[in-house]
């Protein structure tokens, strides 16, 4: 049997999935709780400001880049549990969606 | 509680059955009988046709590992006073071939637990008169949990990538490489690692836990698995990112 | 006497005979609203990039009925995942100090308190 080469995704995998449990949560509170109900109305100048600032850019691309790549490679896996096998096709869509995420807030936050 | 208690154990023999099938058979309840008695006594008054695997009868051989109402367990390890209905299926352990009734063909496991080189790897070979290994109390509670595996099977029947893929290495041989791995006196994790690291290892794993609710000798192969996929994935970038350091 | 080993077949459904394997079915599943959600705030970023206007626009759409809905089920699953994340830790990460093992219960706690913090911080950040 050969060596995996899993290791690449997986400790990314891990490490989102911390970052996922930590910061999630709070930040749904936020837009799906409090912004709504008018606690938290998140000004567009506040809001942007920090999207520029350089600290703002690192955490809000880690807060998307790494529970993104989390996901995909978790619903890999589940992809296989249900009987979807573990091809080509179920890898692209699992990882291509992160990929496209990841690199879609990179531009984002970098423009 | 009835006097009496029905089992309902999937049948198999090949040279009479083409498929596997439900028998029933009503046997007294006994307060202190566990499923075990129950098979015994099927085979000692009512069908001695009936065939198991059992030895011990104290959870310690690992030899009567069943499906008890859909649950891995240990035959001698489930009393029929905790099954509350009066009925309780009886199947051979799950993801295993049937060979006869509640045996299983075990070859595959019997593969597995070798290809991890299940024995000290010493880094140099001692001679006889350089002594005894050493080892501190601290040293041996390190990977003492990981050497109570009795090879029962219960893991490999709970867990379901065992049973969505035939050549997983299995919760009980990995958790046995961590033994190893984890014992001061070994060095033979870089041997172990083609086996234990390779997608049929450690990567197979989802950490579904079942492996470990089912085992009945505490041993948590899940934990042992996870603590190995931390372990390779660090070997794995040191080994790229540091080529000459030693792993 | 032949032998011929008997394989039976494991379902699609496999999963939906236990309680166990559901439950991990729903652990797993945590994933994909955290990545639905990612995508939400991918949008965020976008529409913020586009200006004020663009930004209220969005702010709308998550206040709508159907926007607060999907995204309380977002946190539903969010916290679903913290919490089993939490408690699966020290399986993966036994610690120990000075060769004393650190209780499952204290890493599991610190994750909490790490939660807690986090959580703080970015609620005062957002301007509560």
């Amino acid at each position: 049997m050969a060596r995996s080469n899993k290791p690449l995704l997986w400790l990314p995998f891990a490490a989102g999935g911390l970052v996922a449990a930590l910061i999630i949560p709070v930040l749904i509170l936020i837009t799906g709780i409090l912004m709504p109900l008018g606690i938290l109305p998140l000004p567009y100048e506040k809001i942007a400001a920090f999207a520029h600032n350089p600290l703002g850019k690192l955490i809000l691309f880690g807060a998307v880049a790494l529970p993104a790549w989390h996901a995909a490679h978790r619903l890999r896996m589940t992809a296989h549990d249900l009987g979807f096998g573990d091809g080509v096709a179920v890898q692209a869509v699992c990882y291509g969606s992160a990929g496209v995420l990841i690199l879609a807030a990179a531009v984002l936050l970098t423009i | 509680m009835s006097e009496n208690v029905t089992l309902e154990i999937l049948r198999y023999r090949p040279e009479v059955d083409s498929e596997p099938h439900f028998q029933t058979y009503t046997i007294p309840y006994e307060e202190d009988w566990v499923v075990l008695d129950g098979l015994n006594h099927i085979k000692d008054h009512v069908d001695a046709t009936l065939s198991y695997r059992w030895s011990c009868h104290m959870a310690i051989c690992g030899s009567c590992g069943m499906m008890i109402d859909g649950e891995p367990k240990l035959a001698c390890h489930a009393f029929l006073r905790d099954y509350r209905h009066d009925v309780i299926r009886i199947e051979p352990l799950d993801h295993f071939p049937i060979e006869r009734d509640l045996v299983t063909v075990m070859d595959s496991f019997i593969e597995k637990l070798s290809s991890v080189k299940p024995y000290v790897i010493a880094k140099h070979k001692k001679a006889l008169s350089d002594g005894e290994n050493l080892q501190t109390p601290l040293q041996l509670m390190a990977f003492k949990q990981y050497t109570l595996c009795i090879n029962c099977l219960l893991c490999y029947a709970a867990c379901p990538q065992c049973g969505l893929n035939e050549s997983f290495v299995g919760p009980a041989a990995l958790a046995l490489a961590h033994r190893y791995n984890l014992d001061s006196r070994d060095d033979g994790k870089e041997q172990r690692a083609d086996v234990v690291a390779s997608n049929e290892g450690i990567w197979e794993c989802t950490f579904v836990g079942a492996c470990s609710e089912v085992c009945p000798k505490h041993v948590d192969p899940a934990a042992a698995i996870q603590q190995t996929k931390i372990s390779a994935s660090l070997d794995w970038f040191k080994a790229r990112l540091l080529p000459g350091a030693r792993r | 006497m032949s032998r011929r080993p008997y394989i039976r077949k494991v379902e699609r459904s496999w999963w939906l005979g236990r309680r166990r394997y559901v439950m991990y079915m729903i652990r797993e599943l945590t994933s994909l609203f955290v990545g639905l959600y990612c995508a939400l705030l991918v949008v965020g970023l976008w529409r913020l990039g586009q200006g004020r206007a663009a930004w209220d626009g969005f702010l709308a759409v998550l206040s709508s009925p159907l926007g607060v809905l999907f995204q309380l089920l977002c946190l539903a699953f969010a916290v679903y995942h913290s919490v089993t994340w939490f408690a699966l830790t020290p399986k993966a990460m036994p610690l120990a100090v000075r060769g004393e093992p650190i209780p499952a219960k204290a890493i599991v706690g610190m994750h909490y308190g790490a939660w807690a913090v986090v959580s703080l911080i970015v609620l005062i950040a957002a301007g509560i």
